[in-house]
């Protein structure tokens, strides 16, 4: 009995240890900003958080957690963050249900490519209407007359495709039917576009690791994954065919490219097969989302100011640390939306210094 | 005699907890599923459809890929956890060398599943994607057949620390009279000791099929995640439990979420049912 009484209390102060630990960081006199959502752009954010509160002196300190772009729109509605973060825009009818009007700041850009893994390792070139065909099961074989016709001097296998697709809801399986949606018919009224599909052939994996494992291991297996992981992972990616008839190759270039297109001041728009010449066609934003008007629930000024702050670096010298991390700055005509934007924050209906 | 009392209420309280703890699950199971239940009604347990884009659900691709795992799992696992029971209580006699071998086997149960699911998707895959392709199946190496594979390694010491403990719970008597009847050791085995434990054999054999129906992590890791129903045992699929850990956390529309509980409660229900079904074989199996 004393034993167990003793456990108790001993359980009891570790407790207390850690609300207290929690309470210190709190006393100083520092602005804490909550974010979530995207896992997609988490390392970047993270270093970017990181740096900024050396930058700051130790007095913002942004605290992200990639708890998913659905989840990031939620907690961003229900207001228990300062800022959320999505890779895929928030649609009419979100907004519509939203408490007051939310603004999107594209902050980075990513790209999803096609990988693969046959014997010789060829570097191949695909088409959208091709990657939608091999992608619902309408294309079987590796030597398969199309794939051929595109790739006339890579001697293709005898070999069953295996497709490898995401099994957890994602925006890159999103961004990827997005692209196939505006490129095939057949695509757009079979599967659709969105975070989980209905898949009628093929392997799901859970996260980029998961499809990229099964790509790895399995002789013949497509899948599609964020540029950052094939990279990472040094896996061999296909160039694709963009509108303007170009096989474009993914790299940093020419997925800012994709954006250097005309763009909506709302920038809630989907830069899949751009116009653009030089643009990767299967390329997207990532977005931060946050209320325009910021004296809500209890927050003060300072907070606001924090935020707008912070958004504004975000938008200008925190893009030089994008490439490093393999995520494509934001070209100067949306940098240019974006500045407007954030200037037309509020607080109480006045503009945020 | 008051701190007896006292004591008595406290644990009393703390058992209750338990009870409203586990009828608050199922109840907020319950509450969640009602869009659901409302808008596919019986069709939810029928349908082959699992469709996002489109906002119609089905469960019946789910059912069948846990039935399938759970059961082929169970099969595989039946020899070797029967065997390890009887080796640890008839066979081995030296109890501190028994001791050690059920110490290792319980330790299986201790691996975190999820390294139970790195070692199926690294090592025990290209295994099968050879066998594949030996046999000439498409080589994909997960599915089905893995998935079983990895359970029936996890639900083993189950089974076998049930049935080595109702085995010697056989009366002693009762053995001995069989040898003195001239019965050799394997004779009765088979004709005194095992149908006097089977009732208790069976129900560890149940309680390691609940576990193998509700494995999530282990068996997401190396099913193939494919929602569809599986033509072979070799075709990728998709339990309830995979699909609820896979697809949950970007469920976005309140439809798709409540489909995904709905899931989670039929998956509650037969667990709660095999489990009480269990106990109730364990319960009534007395000397």
């Amino acid at each position: 009995m004393k034993k167990f009484l003793l456990s108790l209390i001993l359980l009891g102060l570790i407790f207390s240890l850690f609300t207290f630990y929690g309470c210190k960081s709190g006393e100083e006199k520092k602005v804490e900003l909550l974010g979530a959502g995207a896992t997609f752009p988490q390392p970047l954010y993270n270093k970017w958080f990181d740096i900024y509160y050396t930058k700051t002196g130790s007095k913002v300190k942004v605290n992200y957690q990639g708890i998913g772009s659905g989840g990031g729109i939620q907690q961003l509605m229900e207001r228990v963050v300062d800022f959320g973060a999505t890779d895929a825009f928030m649609s009419d009818e979100e907004l519509k249900n939203a408490l007051a009007e939310i603004i999107h700041i594209p902050t980075a850009l990513g790209a999803v490519v096609i990988t693969y893994n046959l014997p010789e390792n060829p570097k191949l070139k695909f088409s959208g209407e091709l990657i939608a065909d091999i992608f619902m099961g309408k294309i079987t074989k590796w030597n398969d007359s199309r794939i051929k016709e595109l790739n006339p001097d890579i001697n293709l296998p005898d070999l069953d495709i295996t497709v490898a697709h995401r099994s957890d809801g994602s925006g890159t399986t999103y961004v990827f039917s997005d692209y196939l949606t505006k490129v095939s018919i057949t695509w757009k009224n079979e599967m659709g576009t969105g975070k989980s599909l209905d898949w009628k052939v093929g392997l799901g994996g859970k996260g980029n690791a998961g499809v990229a494992g099964i790509v790895q291991q399995t002789v013949g297996a497509i899948g599609y994954v964020e540029l950052i992981y094939s990279e990472q992972n040094n896996m061999q990616y296909g160039l694709i065919k963009n509108k303007k008839g170009n096989f474009i190759e993914p790299n940093l270039n020419s997925i800012s490219k994709a954006a250097s297109v005309a763009i909506p001041k709302d920038t809630r728009v989907s830069i899949v097969n751009t116009d653009n010449p030089e643009g990767y066609p299967i390329s997207s934003f990532t977005w931060i989302i946050v209320y325009k008007e910021q004296n809500y629930g209890g927050r003060d000024i300072d907070r606001a100011k924090a935020l707008v702050k912070l958004l504004k670096w975000i938008n200008s010298e925190a893009q030089d640390y994008n490439e490093q991390l393999l995520y494509a700055k934001i070209p100067d005509n949306v940098k240019k939306i974006n500045e407007e934007n954030i200037n037309s924050i509020t607080f109480s209906g006045k503009p945020i210094e | 005699m008051r701190k007896d009392r006292a004591f008595k209420i406290i644990l009393l309280l703390l058992g209750l907890l338990i009870i409203i703890l586990l009828s608050g699950i199922f109840l907020s199971l319950v509450f969640s599923s009602i869009p659901s239940i409302k808008e596919f009604g019986i069709n939810f347990l029928f349908s082959k459809t699992w469709s996002p884009v489109n906002n119609k659900f089905g469960a019946l691709p789910f059912i069948i890929g846990t039935l399938l795992t759970a059961t082929l799992s169970l099969l595989i696992s039946i020899p070797f956890s029967l065997s390890i029971s009887i080796f640890l209580s008839e066979i081995l006699k030296n109890k501190f060398i028994s001791k050690i071998f059920q110490t290792f086997v319980e330790l299986i149960a201790g691996i975190p599943s999820v390294i139970v699911g790195l070692w199926g998707l690294f090592i025990l895959a290209p295994v099968i994607r050879n066998i594949q392709t030996k046999i000439g199946v498409q080589p994909i190496g997960v599915g089905i057949f893995t998935a079983s594979i990895i359970l029936s390694i996890m639900i083993i010491p189950y089974s076998a620390s049930i049935g080595k403990e109702v085995i010697s719970m056989v009366p002693n008597e009762v053995k001995e009279g069989a040898i003195s009847l001239g019965a050799t050791e394997f004779e009765t085995l088979k004709i005194v000791t095992l149908p006097f434990s089977f009732k208790g054999i069976f129900a560890g054999f149940l309680l390691s099929f609940g576990r193998a129906f509700g494995e999530t992590m282990a068996v997401t890791m190396v099913i193939g995640n494919a929602n569809r129903v599986p033509v072979s045992i070799f075709s990728p699929g998709q339990t309830m439990a995979s699909l609820i850990a896979n697809e949950f956390t970007e469920a976005t529309t309140k439809l798709y979420t409540s489909s995904l509980i709905q899931i989670g409660l039929i998956l509650f229900v037969i667990s709660m049912l095999i489990n009480i079904l269990g106990r109730l074989i364990i319960r009534r199996f007395t000397f």
